[in-house]
C-alpha cells in the first residue's frame, strides 16, 4: 500500500514537473514569437540592401552576420542594434544618411552567405531597394516653380528613373514648372535623390515598395492596352451615339 | 572539513601543485576565449581583417566560411534554404564540434561564458543560496521551442534575443542596448539561479550538447581510484551531474565523462589535488578499465 502511494506521489510530482516545464517554456516561446512579430515591422525610412528578399523571407534567411556591412565600400549598410526599429542584427541603410552607391559588382550580395541577399541579382540596375516618391508636393522647389533639379541631376539613372515633366505654372500664368517624376520601372531605390534634396526635410523620399505604390485590382484591364494587343477594338460594333456638348448650338 | 589554508575549491591543489598548475586549463581557456574574440575584433579595431562576420556566420582570410549550424537550422525551420556558402560553413563547424565536443563552443569560444563564470565565481565567494534551479532539460525544451517559433513565425527569431550573438555582434558592430541583456544574464546567474543561464536555459548550449554527445575528446576520471572525495571537482564543475557516473563508477563502468553536457572546460583537472582527471579520447576507456580494476578492489578491501 505504501509502495503504491509512493508511486502515486512520484507520478504526481513527475506530471507537475512536466506541466511546469511545458508552461514555462511555452510562455517563453510565446514571448519570443510575439517579439519576433513585433520586431519584423521595418520602418519606412530603413531600406534593405540590394537583392534583399521580401521582408518576410529576409527575416527567415538573414543570419545577422554583417558580412554585407563589412564588404560595403561606402559604409552605407549598418546592422540594427538592439533597441533600434529594424529586426535586431539585420542590415539596413537610411538613404538620407548614406545612400547606396550602386556598385557594379554588388559586393554586399556577393558577401551574403545565406542568400538573404539574392545572388540572382547580377545587374545593380535591377535592384529594387525601394521606390523614390516626391512626397513634398507643397515644398519641392521645382513644384514651387524654381529650377532646383538636384534630385534629377544626381540620379544614377538620370532621364530614366527620374525625368522632368514640364507643366504650366498656374500661379504665374507665364512660366513652366519642371516636375521631378519617378518611374518605377527604373528606380532602384538607391536614395541618392533623397540624400541630396536641399530642403531641411527631403521632399523626395525612398519608401518601401508596398508603401510607395498602389496596386490595381488583378481583374482590371486597361482598354487601350487590350486594344493595342488585339490590334482592334475589343467591342468593334460599338454604336457611336452623338455627343451632347454643353455649348451645343440650339 | 578538509584541512588547509582555505575551504575554497582547488585550495589543496594550489597548495600541493602551485597556483599556476592548479589553474592551467582555466588560463588556457581564458586565452582561447580572448583569442577568438581578438580574431574578430582586430578587424574593426585595427583594420587587420583576419575574420569577418560574427559567430553566426563568418569568413576567415577570405576563404574559410564558418556558420553556426544552430542558426542555419533555424533558417531551415523558417523554410529558407541557405546558399552553399552557409551550408558548407555549417558543415565544417558541425564536424569540428562533433569531434572535439559540442560544448567546447560554450567553454572555449562563447563570449557569454566569462560573464556567467564571473557570476558563478562571485556567487561562490559571496556564499549565496543556489536559488531557482530549473531542470537541466529545460534548455532542451527551449531549444525545441526556438525551432518551433522559427517555423511558426518564418523568422530566425532566437537570433533577435540570443545573448551570445547580441554581445558578439555588439562588440563588432555597435552595442546598442545589448549590454543590458548581458547585465541581465549576469544578475540572473548571480542572484536568481546559480549557473542558471548556461547550465539550465541556454538553447545554444543545448544544441551544442546534443551535437557533441558522441564526441571524441572527453575528460576521463582515469585515476578515480585515487579520489579522496574532497568534492572540489563537483564544486567547480558547471555541469556537476556529468562527473558522477565517471568518477563514482565501479569496476568496468567507463571512467570517461560521456555526457554531452560536459563542456570540456578542464576545471576539474585543475582543481583535483589527486590528479584524477585528464583529457582523453572516448575510446581510450576500454583498455584502461581492466587496469583500474585491481585498484578498485584494493580500495574496497581497505
Amino acid at each position: 500500500m505504501a509502495q503504491v502511494e509512493r508511486h502515486d506521489a512520484a507520478r504526481r510530482r513527475f506530471l507537475a514537473d512536466i506541466g511546469r516545464a511545458a508552461c514555462g517554456v511555452g510562455a517563453a516561446g510565446l514571448l519570443l514569437a510575439l517579439y519576433a512579430e513585433q520586431n519584423d515591422a521595418l520602418p519606412a525610412q530603413s531600406l534593405r540592401p540590394p537583392g534583399a528578399l521580401d521582408e518576410e523571407g529576409f527575416l527567415g534567411a538573414c543570419l545577422r552576420c554583417g558580412l554585407c556591412v563589412r564588404d560595403c565600400p561606402y559604409d552605407t549598410l549598418r546592422l540594427a542594434e538592439l533597441g533600434e526599429a529594424p529586426a535586431t542584427g539585420t542590415p539596413y541603410f537610411v538613404a538620407r544618411d548614406v545612400p547606396c552607391e550602386m556598385c557594379d559588382d554588388i559586393p554586399c550580395v556577393a558577401a551574403c552567405p545565406s542568400g538573404a541577399l539574392d545572388p540572382a541579382l547580377t545587374d545593380i540596375e535591377d535592384a529594387r531597394m525601394g521606390l523614390a516618391v516626391l512626397v513634398g508636393q507643397e515644398t519641392c522647389l521645382n513644384l514651387l516653380g524654381l529650377r532646383c533639379d538636384v534630385c534629377y541631376r544626381v540620379c544614377p539613372l538620370i532621364d530614366e528613373a527620374i525625368t522632368l515633366v514640364r507643366q504650366h505654372n498656374e500661379r504665374t500664368g507665364v512660366h513652366a514648372r519642371f516636375i521631378p517624376t519617378v518611374h518605377s520601372d527604373h528606380c532602384t531605390g538607391c536614395g541618392k535623390c533623397e540624400k541630396s534634396c536641399v530642403l531641411e526635410e527631403a521632399a523626395i523620399k525612398v519608401l518601401p515598395f508596398a508603401i510607395a505604390t498602389g496596386e490595381l485590382g488583378s481583374h482590371y484591364r486597361l482598354g487601350w492596352e487590350e486594344k493595342a494587343a488585339r490590334g482592334e477594338s475589343l467591342v468593334p460594333d460599338l454604336i457611336d451615339l452623338p455627343d451632347r456638348m454643353p455649348e451645343a448650338p440650339q | 572539513m578538509r584541512p588547509g589554508p582555505s575551504n575554497r575549491p582547488g585550495a589543496v591543489a594550489v597548495a600541493e601543485r602551485g597556483w599556476l598548475s592548479a589553474h592551467k586549463w582555466l588560463l588556457i581557456r581564458r586565452a582561447s576565449q580572448l583569442c577568438f574574440l581578438a580574431l574578430f575584433l582586430i578587424g574593426p579595431w585595427a583594420g587587420i581583417w583576419l575574420v569577418e562576420g560574427t559567430l553566426a556566420s563568418s569568413l576567415t582570410l577570405g576563404v574559410l566560411p564558418l556558420s553556426d549550424p544552430y542558426v542555419i537550422l533555424q533558417a531551415l525551420a523558417a523554410r529558407h534554404w541557405p546558399e552553399t556558402t552557409a551550408l558548407l560553413g555549417a558543415a565544417i563547424v558541425l564536424l569540428a564540434y562533433a569531434l572535439i565536443g559540442g560544448r567546447v563552443y560554450c567553454a572555449w569560444v562563447c563570449p557569454i561564458n566569462p560573464v556567467t563564470d564571473l557570476a558563478a565565481w562571485l556567487h561562490q565567494r559571496l556564499g549565496l543560496p543556489k536559488g531557482w534551479q530549473p531542470k537541466r532539460s529545460t534548455r532542451l525544451w527551449l531549444l525545441g521551442t526556438t525551432l518551433l517559433v522559427a517555423a511558426v513565425t518564418g523568422t530566425i527569431a532566437w537570433e533577435a534575443v540570443n545573448p551570445i550573438t547580441l554581445l558578439h555582434r555588439g562588440l563588432l558592430y555597435g552595442v546598442g542596448l545589448a549590454w543590458l541583456v548581458v547585465l541581465a544574464i549576469f544578475l540572473f546567474d548571480l542572484f536568481v539561479a546559480r549557473r542558471g543561464w548556461c547550465g539550465h536555459l541556454c538553447p545554444v548550449g543545448a544544441f551544442y550538447g546534443l551535437l557533441g554527445a558522441k564526441s571524441l575528446l572527453r575528460v576521463s576520471a582515469r585515476r578515480r581510484a585515487d579520489c579522496d572525495d574532497c568534492m572540489d571537482c563537483f564544486a567547480v564543475c558547471p555541469e556537476p551531474q556529468v562527473i558522477t557516473p565517471a568518477l563514482r563508477g565501479k569496476g568496468e563502468a567507463s571512467p570517461i565523462v560521456l555526457s554531452g553536457d560536459c563542456s570540456n572546460c578542464g576545471r576539474c583537472i585543475d582543481v583535483c589535488s589527486k590528479n584524477v582527471f585528464a583529457f582523453a579520447n572516448r575510446f581510450e576507456a576500454a583498455p584502461a578499465v581492466p587496469a583500474a580494476l585491481p585498484d578498485d578492489d584494493d580500495r574496497k578491501a581497505a
